[in-house]
C-alpha cells in the first residue's frame, strides 16, 4: 500500500456479492488495499440456489449451499442477506428499461440492488459500493451507456466503483479522493473470463458458476411459465407461492381456466403436498403416482379430464381404468374411475 | 428455549429467518430452527461461523428434517 494515496482513515465498502466470480474477485481486490469490506446479498424468490435439486429426494444428497455465504467465508467478510421479495415485484412486472431475452429486467434490477446497497451503506455509515460488474460482460446491463445509468438511477453516483473495468471508467470518489489506488484495479472488458479465472486461481479461490445462470428470469423455460400464469389471471402479479411452484413439476394447460401440476418424483409430490390447502389435488388410489395440483377453475368435466391425466402419469396408466382422488382444498373428496389419458397423446402444446 | 420454525423455505430464506430472530434475542440464547432444506446443513452452519454465533448441534432427524441448535455470542 502506498502511504502517499491513501488516507488514515480505514474506509468501508459493501459488496454486492452474488457468490459468482466477478464479485468475490471485486472483493478480494478491495481488501487487498486495506478496505473494510462486507458483502450484501438480495433475495428476490428467482435466485437460483439449487431450489429444485432440493426438493426432488434423488439428488437431494447434493446439499444446497448459498454461493455468497460460502464466498464470504472465503474473504472473511461478514455477508448480510436482505429479504427483497416483495419490493423486487416492482422490478419484474413494471421495468422502466424492459426486459432481456426473456422475463429478465437485468438494468433495473441492477439498479435496484445498487440502490438498496445505497441505502444500507448510508444507513451504516459505509462510504462506497463496490460491484463486479465488467464493461461488456452483458448485453443489457454491463453496456457503456448503461452503467453509468445504474449509477444514477440508484443515487448512488460516483460511489459506485466497478473495480474490475474501473480503469475504463471514469474516476470515482473512492479513486479521486486516495480511498483505493486506481492503478491497481483493472481495465476487464467484454465476455472472456479467462482473466478472472486466471486470477482465482492463483489466489486459491473457489467460486460458483451456475450452469443455467442466476436468476430464473433469464430462463426460458421459466419465462414461458410466468407468462403463461398472467397470461391465465388476465393480469400480471405474482405471489411467492406462484413463484416457487414454477420451479417445481410438470406444468401442463389443458384448458385456458386450469393448470395441472403434476409431481415428478417423490420428493416434488412432498413438496406440493404443502399446497394442498389451496388447490384441488388429485391422485391414484390405487396405484402408485404423483399428486397433481389443479391451480384455476374446473367445472365438473374438467375434474374428469385432470383425473385421467393424472392417471396418465401413475404406474397404472395402461391399465383400462384407473381409480383418481379428487380432494378440494376444504376437505371433500370424491373418487372418479376414468381412462388413463394415453401416454403417447398428451398434446404438446398443453407442456408449458 | 427459542425455536424458529424455517420448514418448507428454501435457502436462503432459512439463513435470513435465523438472522432475524437472532437479533431478538440476547447473548447465551439457545435457538433451534427445524428445516427441510437440507442446504440448511451447509449455510446455517457458515452464517453463524461470520457472524460469530455458535453452532451447538446439527443433525438430520428421522423425519428427513434438520435440526440445528446455535447459542447467540453478540
Amino acid at each position: 500500500m502506498d502511504p502517499g494515496i491513501r488516507s488514515q482513515v480505514q474506509r468501508k465498502a459493501v459488496v454486492l456479492l452474488s457468490g459468482g466470480l466477478d464479485s468475490l474477485l471485486a472483493a478480494r481486490m478491495m481488501l487487498e488495499q486495506g478496505i473494510h469490506v462486507e458483502g450484501i446479498n438480495f433475495y428476490t424468490g428467482f435466485c437460483v440456489e439449487g431450489h429444485t435439486h432440493a426438493v426432488r429426494w434423488d439428488r437431494s444428497r447434493r446439499a444446497v449451499r448459498h454461493s455468497a455465504l460460502h464466498a464470504a467465508e472465503q474473504l472473511g467478510i461478514r455477508l448480510h442477506i436482505i429479504d427483497v421479495i416483495d419490493e423486487y415485484k416492482d422490478v419484474v412486472l413494471n421495468p422502466r428499461h424492459g426486459y432481456g431475452a426473456h422475463l429478465n429486467p437485468c438494468i433495473d434490477c441492477k439498479g435496484f440492488m445498487v440502490g438498496r446497497a445505497r441505502a444500507w451503506m448510508e444507513a451504516h455509515g459505509f462510504d462506497f459500493i463496490v460491484t463486479g460488474e465488467v464493461l461488456g460482460q452483458r448485453p443489457k446491463s454491463q453496456r457503456r451507456d448503461t452503467l453509468p445509468v445504474i449509477a444514477r438511477e440508484s443515487g448512488a453516483f460516483d460511489r459506485l466503483l466497478r473495480p474490475l473495468s474501473a480503469r475504463l471508467l471514469p474516476p470515482t470518489l473512492p479513486e479521486r479522493e486516495g480511498w483505493v489506488d486506481r492503478e491497481r484495479l483493472l481495465n476487464l472488458s467484454g465476455r472472456n473470463r479467462k482473466p478472472q479465472i486466471a486470477m482465482a486461481q492463483a489466489g486459491g479461490l473457489a467460486y460458483a458458476q451456475p450452469a443455467g445462470g442466476c436468476c430464473f428470469l433469464t430462463d426460458a423455460h421459466y419465462a414461458r411459465k410466468l407468462r403463461d400464469l398472467w397470461n391465465s389471471r388476465g393480469e400480471r402479479r405474482y405471489d411467492f407461492d406462484d413463484i416457487m411452484l414454477l420451479k417445481i413439476g410438470r406444468h401442463i394447460r389443458p384448458r385456458p381456466h386450469f393448470k395441472l401440476i403434476v409431481g415428478r418424483e417423490e420428493g416434488e409430490n412432498h413438496f406440493l403436498e404443502g399446497y394442498r390447502h389451496r388447490f384441488i389435488h388429485l391422485f391414484a388410489t390405487d396405484t402408485k403416482g404423483p399428486l397433481v395440483l389443479l391451480q384455476g377453475e374446473a367445472e365438473d368435466e374438467d375434474l374428469t379430464l385432470a383425473a385421467a391425466v393424472t392417471a396418465r402419469f401413475c404406474q397404472g396408466r395402461d391399465a383400462e381404468t384407473v381409480r383418481v382422488s379428487i380432494v378440494r382444498p376444504g376437505g371433500g373428496e370424491e373418487r372418479r374411475t376414468v381412462t388413463p389419458w394415453p401416454v403417447d397423446q398428451l398434446p404438446r402444446e398443453w407442456y408449458l | 428455549m427459542p425455536h424458529l420454525d424455517a420448514r418448507h423455505l428454501f435457502c436462503p430464506l432459512p439463513v435470513i429467518r435465523v438472522g432475524e430472530r437472532v437479533r431478538t434475542l440476547a447473548p447465551g440464547d439457545v435457538l433451534t430452527v427445524s428445516c427441510t432444506d437440507r442446504g440448511a446443513l451447509q449455510d446455517i452452519p457458515a452464517w453463524c461461523r461470520l457472524e460469530g454465533h455458535e453452532l451447538l448441534a446439527s443433525r438430520i432427524e428421522p423425519t428427513g428434517e434438520v435440526s440445528i441448535t446455535i447459542r447467540v455470542h453478540r
